[in-house]
């Protein structure tokens, strides 16, 4: 099932010249003109436009929110009134006010914003196409990526240049609080959402009945980010099933017929963010979002960040996807406006379904031949990079054989066609001179300076500003690790089981996903056939053979093996360490406050002292993954009576992990449950 | 109804009135027995006819006769496209017989995208050939004969009542295809006789299938192929008299046999009615209501089958089951008479009922209110319902129904009719804005009292306004009801030019109507395209009953096969996906179809585990041995 909607997904979109470039048209006739042209899309069954005040009287007036209010007034003992008044507070500060003038504006000034930082936006016709005639079809969600705070307009920006209903958009509550520039996303049609909502049930309530009014009227597009966050990686984030169980519901409890996902794909040659995620994950904080943080951020428009694509996946109906997986007659026996807690079966299939979808923004993604460059500059010792330099003949070299295996693998490439590839190598390093820089026909890694510091680095200091650069790097190699990582699993598999035999190595790769699902898109119980995938494509690149019981490795097959196993070690090793941290301390019960600058340290220490390789150890992304897969592994669990997200280890689980990850023992079916994350 | 339009051209105020005198002359006259207000007879002898009305019944043992073998009611019934290739429906039965509907050629091309040029006559006789020959129980049928009941082996009257009126059973018949068929048939004339052809059947262990009205959607009256016993179809159509009526409580004891319209009309000579009238109501029989959990379009004012059962005995392998008095309501355990509602001919035979009577009404009026789209319709019955003052009968037909009784329209003799007709279409959607592809329409009959009548008639009228709806007259009402008893005949036309299809019914929440009508017709649609279906389908609902916490939904599917190489089955496929559909948005398997053998493999979701081994334990009990092996519901 899965596979033929992967297939299907792919099979309109192979042709990657169909992208066309928006800002052409742009640079060509004037901004104003565009921004005032008429704009008369077609919505769903010709739903009539929804104004702010009728959506949020819906909403408020509803069946479900009424009862919602009574039983909130109950337990807490406030009276119904007041609720509503709360729930008239939440409404507000929720609340879109999509207005055509505001797009009109947002589409002047973000057309002078693209042309300064993009040499092109590279849209999908044929994706585009398929979405304007989804969107008369059924209510329809977007789900794009989520990589840059460019992602937020840019697709509004397209659907209105090509007369699509523009979406209400779902948007963290911190971009309200800007001055002007809450306002002005509120009236393009972006409502927003508080973080940490956690146990606030009202809140929760009004959120849900908020967006499945949107679904249910279908009088303009959701976009909504399925990965909750912006990724700081670059990589792809597990799904958030909140919003997800909000949108499909109104299907689920038939008041829609179907509803159409669609996913979107954006891929940047170069984030604007780069430098400033890579500091986030050292710990710098993320500096707060605010109207003045923006303008000083101002100088980033001052530089060429290459191209975007956005590439507009095939829509997707829920109805087809969900059909045998849901049976919607649950739903029977209470009213459908009333909360009912969704079913195992529910949220098994809303959690597939959420995994299936970040897995098709993945394989939609265009792959840069930057990223392909990154993952070879990673596999070279640091010293390399930072004193002697990489000989670029040997970067060119290796950097046009992982072109060859990614395309065996299926990626898509983002590769000029007319251009010599040494143009394209050059070309791209120019682009990425904040990383490296070409010196004498050697490539070095950039390092900040910081001219203003008198006194001597100290050596931890030294460490932290490597890391940036190299989590930077690490970064954009993440940005084609769903090609590799199923592949690479199975080679390492290969390495540390030593083993030929087919079950063996299937049940050390079954443990690696379970290890990394934090890390990497894994759709839930699609095990053997990621297996089987990673089989037949090393196979494809000529470095194993199998059959029913054996996996055999063929002698033309070390190097990609060995660039695999390299590919995944950094991911390995930094486990290790956290593992090792876990261990050692006397602490039983330690804070994620406490553990991530104690992991930095020991992380540090280990690097300084040669024993440690990666520097990947170091971001804060890794290390709260592996708290997270050492909850779902249930080797840590939370304590449900601290404020301050407190958690118990139980060593020995983790020691076992470990000691599984480096082959000490067998993997032996580690209890996992299933992922419920709401 | 039919049983109003056969009358004839009197409007409805002089036939009150008629009705009404008849009534006065009836009690002036006094009943036959003298004094007394019971009226009673015995089981008839062979010939006799001693039962409470001596007129003619509809029905005879040799339905043929007068009823097509393969198609829809009378033979001489039926719609046809003539010469000219206007529509016309032929014969002298109901109100648009003899009439020219003009709008029907052009709604059916354009609605199909049929074509009159393209035609698919079914076979015109039915080839004895094509029958398998009968297995007979010698010793069976000999000691039946010896009771003198009468019975039959003849091919006619053994392919006669091998099926009912779903689609796949008529599109077969149509084509001369004849499945397995009952190898006998009986009619037995009173209970007695049922009792003795049951005691047979045990005896030497032959299946009996009993066999109403023959008006079954739901394969209820298919023979089971795997049924290697003689099949005895029992006919109970001779059993048709009304046995006694008691005015002092107002009920009347009447064989299980008899059809709708004679039943009414018996009664009606007394003065009296049930006022049970299901679409079927012409050749579908009180016994099969029972066996269904029938339902009636006027339940409102009188209720459905199981409100209006006062007593039941019916015939079974283990004897007869029956209560001991007619006390109106009782706290004895589950109530026996639910085992037998809805028992779909499982169990044994029903041979007699007690059912309540009403006087007739003195004052029946139709009414039609035009909506501006179909949500503000269903939000009107809502709150009819909610009020509690739904009237006789209330239904709200969609856009495309509304349409399609459009069509309906006889050709009007008068250039003033038609003027008046464009006048009121002008109102509605120029003046009042309707837009004539959402507009729908809501029929009503009112029934009482005159006084009474015309009160709840304005009250029901102000509800409409409240939710923009405007009234649109009687005739567009008393047409809506008209469309119920000719769409079956419709439906033979439509296979005359490669169109099939069909309705099935359900019942839903209130709150789920409107998603359930969409979600479901655009499931009919979207298999239909996925199934390779040329034409878009006809897909259309209606909302038939309201309750009050909930209602009765039909829906209509009708497409043009051509081109397809297994209609049937694509008609099948998309049957069951919208029945699918239907239990997913949380409507019933169903409201008054049945079970049958159609939609059997969802009753054990529909009634759970339990409930089945429940039903099925009844089942051991009371027929160990399967002798009513129709194979229905379990």
């Amino acid at each position: 099932m899965t596979d033929t909607y992967k297939d299907s997904g792919r099979a309109g979109l192979e042709d990657v010249d169909e992208f066309v470039d928006i800002l052409e048209e742009r640079r060509r006739s004037s901004d104003l003109g565009y921004a005032f042209r008429t704009f008369n899309p077609q919505p769903y069954k010709g739903a009539p436009s929804c104004s702010t005040a009728d959506l949020n009287k819906a909403v408020l007036e509803s069946q479900y929110l009424s009862y919602m209010a009574k039983e909130i007034a109950m337990e807490t003992g406030s009276s119904v009134e007041e609720v509503r008044e709360e729930v008239c507070g939440i409404l507000e500060e929720m609340s879109q006010n999509l207005q055509l003038g505001f797009i009109r504006m947002m589409a002047y000034t973000l057309s002078k914003v693209f042309k300064r930082l993009f040499t092109s936006i590279l849209v999908n016709m044929e994706g585009l196409n398929m979405l304007q005639q989804a969107v008369q079809e059924s209510p329809v969600i977007l789900m794009p990526n989520h990589r840059s705070y460019m992602d937020f307009l840019a697709i509004s920006y397209i659907l209105f240049t090509y007369d699509i209903p523009v979406p209400v958009i779902a948007a963290g509550i911190p971009l309200a609080g800007m001055k002007m520039v809450g306002e002005i996303l509120r009236r393009s049609g972006a409502f927003f959402i508080r973080r940490a909502i956690g146990s606030d049930k009202l809140y929760w309530a009004v959120l849900s009945e908020y967006v499945k009014t949107i679904v249910r009227r279908g009088f303009a597009p959701v976009e909504f980010y399925v990965e909750g966050l912006r990724s700081r990686t670059l990589k792809s984030l597990l799904p958030k099933l909140g919003m997800m169980h909000m949108v499909l519901e109104p299907f689920f409890k038939g008041e829609v017929y179907d509803i159409t996902l669609v996913p979107i794909s954006i891929s940047y040659d170069r984030v604007l963010e780069e430098s400033l995620l890579a500091h986030e994950l050292l710990g710098v904080p993320k500096p707060k979002e605010s109207t003045t943080g923006l303008l000083k951020a101002t100088k980033v428009l001052q530089e060429n960040y290459g191209s975007m694509h956005v590439n507009f996946g095939r829509p997707l109906s829920v109805r087809q996807l969900c059909h045998g997986k849901i049976n919607r007659c649950q739903f029977n026996l209470v009213p459908r406006d009333l909360p009912q807690q969704p079913s195992a079966e529910a949220q098994a299939c809303v959690s597939w379904l959420a995994h299936l979808m970040v897995r098709i923004q993945e394989e939609g993604l265009l792959i840069s031949p930057w990223s392909l460059m990154a993952c070879m500059l990673l596999q070279a010792p640091t010293t390399v990079l930072t004193e002697e330099g990489l000989l670029w003949h040997q970067l060119t070299e290796k950097t046009l054989w992982l072109r060859k295996l990614a395309l065996d693998f299926g990626a898509r490439l983002n590769w000029p066609g007319q251009v010599p590839d040494s143009d394209v190598i050059s070309s791209t390093v120019a682009l990425h001179c904040s990383v490296v820089q070409r010196k004498a026909g050697r490539v070095y890694l950039v390092q900040e300076n910081e001219p203003l510091r008198k006194c001597p680095i100290s050596p931890e200091d030294g460490v932290i500003r490597m890391a940036a650069p190299l989590l930077m790097l690490a970064s954009y190699r993440n940005q084609s690790m769903h090609v590799f990582v199923r592949p690479a699993m199975l080679a390492t598999a290969i390495r540390v089981t030593e083993s030929t035999q087919r079950d063996e190595l299937f049940s050390f790769f079954c443990f690696l996903q379970d290890v990394f699902s934090n890390e990497f898109i894994f759709i839930p119980g699609k095990s053997p056939q990621d297996f089987e995938e990673a089989c037949v494509l090393l196979k494809k690149c000529g470095a194993v053979n199998f059959s029913q019981q054996e996996v055999m490795v063929l002698d033309a097959g070390s190097e990609v093996l060995s660039f695999l196993q390299a590919l995944l070690q950094p991911f390995i090793d930094s486990y290790q360490v956290m593992f090792r941290y876990l261990c050692e301390e006397g602490v039983h019960v330690l804070s994620e406050k406490q553990f991530l600058p104690a992991v930095r340290n020991l992380a540090t220490e280990l690097i300084l002292s040669g024993e440690l390789c990666t520097y990947e150890a170091l971001s804060s992304d890794m290390q709260k993954n592996v708290l997270s897969a050492l909850r779902r592994l249930e080797a840590v669990t939370k304590l449900r009576a601290s404020e301050q997200n407190e958690y118990r280890v139980n060593k020995a689980a983790v020691r076992r992990i470990g000691d599984i990850l480096s082959r000490k023992i067998p993997p032996q079916m580690l209890q996992t449950t299933p992922d419920a994350r709401l | 109804m039919a049983s109003n339009s056969s009358g004839g051209g009197s409007s409805d105020r002089q036939g009150i009135a008629q009705q009404r005198l008849r009534i006065i002359a009836g009690h002036l006259r006094g009943p036959v027995d003298g004094d007394s207000t019971i009226l009673a007879a015995e089981c008839k002898a062979q010939g006799s006819n001693t039962d409470v009305s001596s007129e003619g019944k509809t029905v005879p043992r040799r339905r043929q006769e007068i009823m097509k073998w393969n198609g829809w009611g009378y033979s001489d019934s039926r719609f046809l496209f003539n010469k000219k290739g206007q529509a016309e429906f032929t014969g002298k039965r109901y109100r648009l017989s003899g009439m020219i509907i003009p709008g029907l050629k052009d709604w059916f091309e354009g609605t199909f995208g049929a074509n009159l040029q393209h035609k698919t006559p079914p076979t015109p006789l039915l080839t004895n050939t094509a029958v398998p020959p009968a297995t007979l129980n010698e010793a069976f049928v000999e000691e039946v004969k010896s009771t003198g009941i009468p019975f039959s082996h003849d091919a006619e009257d053994r392919v006669f009542r091998a099926h009912g009126h779903c689609l796949h059973e008529i599109f077969a018949l149509r084509e001369g295809k004849i499945g397995r068929v009952p190898d006998m048939v009986v009619w037995p004339s009173c209970h007695n006789d049922v009792v003795k052809i049951v005691q047979l059947a045990c005896k030497h262990n032959v299946c009996l299938m009993p066999y109403g009205g023959g008006t079954s959607v739901s394969s209820a009256l298919e023979c089971p192929p795997e049924e290697t016993r003689s099949i005895v179809s029992l006919d109970t159509s001779q059993m048709n008299r009304i046995l006694w009526i008691d005015e002092k409580n107002l009920t009347a004891h009447v064989e299980a046999g008899i059809v709708g319209q004679d039943l009414e009309r018996l009664l009606n000579e007394s003065g009296y009615c049930t006022g049970h009238e299901p679409d079927s109501m012409e050749f579908s029989s009180l016994g099969g209501w029972v066996a269904t959990r029938a339902s009636g379009m006027k339940k409102n004012i009188y209720g459905n089958i199981e409100d209006l059962v006062v007593h039941i005995k019916m015939v079974t392998p283990q004897g007869v089951i029956e209560k001991s008095c007619q006390g109106p309501r009782m706290s004895t355990g589950p109530d026996i008479h639910h085992f037998i509602m809805g028992s779909e001919g499982t169990l044994g035979v029903v041979t007699e009922v007690t059912m309540k009577i009403r006087p007739m009404p003195e004052y029946q009026k139709y009414g039609s209110v035009v909506f501006p789209n179909f949500e503000q319709g269903v939000a009107c019955l809502r709150e009819v319902a909610k009020q509690r003052c739904a009237p006789a009968s209330i239904r709200l037909m969609d856009n495309e129904q509304f349409k399609f009784g459009h069509a309906l329209k006889p050709q009007v003799s008068s250039i003033f009719t038609s003027f008046l007709d464009g006048l009121k279409k002008f109102y509605i959607t120029k003046f009042k804005g309707f837009d004539p592809n959402h507009l729908c329409v809501a029929t009503l009959l009112f029934e009482g009292n005159r006084e009474k009548v015309l009160q709840h008639e304005k009250q029901v009228y102000d509800i409409a306004a409240k939710f923009g709806g405007l009234a649109a007259g009687e005739d567009n009402g008393q047409r809506g009801y008209m469309l119920t008893f000719v769409i079956a005949y419709l439906r033979d036309l439509g296979m005359d030019y490669y169109v099939i299809g069909e309705s099935f019914e359900t019942s839903v929440p209130w709150d789920r109507v409107l998603d359930i009508c969409r979600n479901v017709k655009a499931r009919i649609i979207r298999e239909c395209k996925d199934k390779g279906v040329q034409f878009p389908p006809l897909s259309t609902c209606r909302v038939t009953q309201t309750y009050d916490a909930g209602a009765c939904v039909y829906f209509y599917f009708a497409f043009n096969y051509r081109g397809l190489s297994d209609p049937v089955h694509v008609y099948e496929q998309v049957e069951h996906a919208a029945r699918e559909e239907i239990l997913a948005n949380g409507g019933s398997l169903s409201h008054h179809h049945g079970v049958g053998k159609l939609r059997k493999e969802w009753m054990r979701d529909t009634i759970s585990n339990v409930g089945m081994g429940m039903l099925k334990s009844v089942k051991d009990y009371v027929d160990p041995n399967n002798i009513f092996g129709n194979r229905n519901l379990l």
